[in-house]
């Protein structure tokens, strides 16, 4: 069948199928691993019983709504501690706290913020306003 | 009528992953044998819709003229509006494509005073057409970063202009409160409007209801009952790289809104979406005005059989020349 402006249609469809295939070609011939953070810190061989303020799963999808509530409660309300649900009680600090005991930040917060593509200083905003630990390499 | 049935397809597909996977356990067939069904029937589907198009002729020039036309050279031309060049063709596509000209030209029509006829401004279509495109666009490559590792500098660039306004954490993007009430309008749109509801059909609600309920699908799984995002982008990434893995415990609410997106793509070259394709195609868009320069054959035009004069005189030359009548070689 006789195609009618064939030199048009077919650069641009190309050029259409190039772009809505891009993660297809991208990350062809990478391999991408899950990253696993570490939890191997001195801070934390020490602890007798390795526990954070929640279980790990919940950590995972929330530690961002914790850290959020956490700043709430010490800048607006003066609130310093916080009581975990298994009655143990917590400084509210990022610094003081969390970085404690995962003192790794580019093993640990790092290695997950990049592969979900969390990577400059805005998202997230963290590093903006704390100090990151530093690590001996 | 048709919203109902719409909305009752859309509950039925969420319901449909939601037992399947909750119930039936088919994450393998949600998380992976589906996406690869949209993604083939996406791109052969868009493809053959494109092929099918360009192998259709178009019999007139008829270019939407919306301007004055090239004429006298003091008459003013309207180059992007009755465009006479490929070049005004191209300046013309441009604004219709990147800016919605034609929607922006927009009128309401009302009756005052018994006959009397008044054009009104009416933007608000225009509006919020254009929010839902750009918006949609947005999170469309925004969504990058679960399918490319490493994930590029204009995706990372994107992300941080969406999330400036820095709202809570997960930060707030301004594209999917866009994206909610854009979609929210078009809809209001449909129902509201008397005249326009009558013209509506269930090929216009339910593209409208599967784009919302991904949506929301989408913020709920951000904002409010998280997902492991890592083992997502674990799943992702084995899609595109055709290495599919399923890893356990992702929430039921990110299987809804792969499937929904799934559904929009195998929907997408069978539905009015492929306006996405045609715009390009409109024969009343991509063509110069120039009848009047060029004389456009109608492609289908079949050889016709012609006589000419000259012909009809060479075969009847002796008989008309015997009966004395005047020919033109002797």
């Amino acid at each position: 069948m006789k195609m009618y402006n064939a030199k048009q249609i077919i650069p641009g469809l190309i050029i259409f199928l190039g772009l809505i295939t891009f993660p297809l070609w991208y990350n062809m011939g990478k391999a991408a691993p899950v990253p696993q953070p570490k939890l191997d810190t001195p801070a934390i061989q020490k602890l007798a019983q390795k526990q954070c303020v929640l279980p790990a799963a919940q950590m995972r999808t929330e530690h961002m709504q914790i850290l959020n509530d956490w700043r709430t409660q010490v800048v607006r309300f003066d609130k310093r501690v916080y009581v975990a649900p298994d009655g143990k009680e917590y400084n509210m600090s990022l610094q003081n706290e969390c970085m404690k005991c995962h003192s790794n930040k580019t093993q640990f917060c790092d290695a997950c913020h990049n592969y979900a593509g969390l990577k400059l200083n805005s998202t997230p905003y963290c590093w903006t306003c704390h100090i990151a630990p530093k690590e001996n390499k | 009528m048709g919203i109902k049935f719409s909305l009752l397809s859309v509950v039925a597909l969420v319901l449909a992953v939601f037992l399947g996977v909750k119930a039936a356990g088919l994450t393998y067939f949600f998380g992976v044998v589906i996406p690869y069904i949209a993604i083939f029937t996406f791109i052969g589907g868009f493809t053959f819709r494109i092929l099918k198009w360009a192998r259709t002729p178009v019999p007139f020039s008829i270019p939407t003229t919306a301007g004055q036309q090239k004429s006298l050279p003091w008459i003013k031309h309207s180059k992007l509006d009755n465009p006479s060049t490929p070049a005004g063709v191209v300046g013309r596509m441009i604004l219709e494509v990147l800016l919605f000209r034609s929607l922006f030209r927009n009128t309401k029509l009302e009756k005052y005073d018994g006959p009397k006829l008044a054009y009104q401004w009416e933007k608000w279509l225009w509006l919020f057409a254009i929010l839902f495109h750009y918006s949609f666009l947005v999170i469309f490559v925004r969504h990058l970063r679960f399918f490319t590792e490493p994930v590029p500098g204009f995706v990372h660039a994107l992300d941080s202009v969406d999330g400036m306004l820095q709202i809570g954490l997960p930060g707030l993007y301004i594209s999917d409160l866009v994206f909610i009430a854009a979609v929210t309008f078009l809809f209001l749109r449909r129902v509201v409007i008397p005249q326009v509801r009558y013209i509506s059909l269930p090929a216009d609600y339910f593209p409208l209801f599967l784009l919302l309920a991904l949506g929301l699908s989408g913020i709920l799984m951000r904002y409010f009952t998280k997902v492991d995002i890592l083992k997502v982008k674990e799943l992702a990434l084995g899609i595109v790289t055709f290495h599919p893995v399923i890893p356990e415990g992702i929430g039921v609410l990110f299987f809804i809104h792969l499937f929904l997106i799934c559904t929009l793509f195998i929907y997408f070259p069978f539905s009015k979406l492929m306006h996405l394709g045609g715009v390009f195609l409109s024969p009343t868009r991509n063509m110069p005005n120039d009848s009047r320069i060029i004389r456009h054959i109608n492609p289908w035009n079949y050889p016709v059989k012609t006589h000419t004069y000259e012909e009809y005189e060479d075969h009847f030359r002796e008989k008309m020349i015997e009966a004395g009548l005047p020919v033109e070689k002797e």
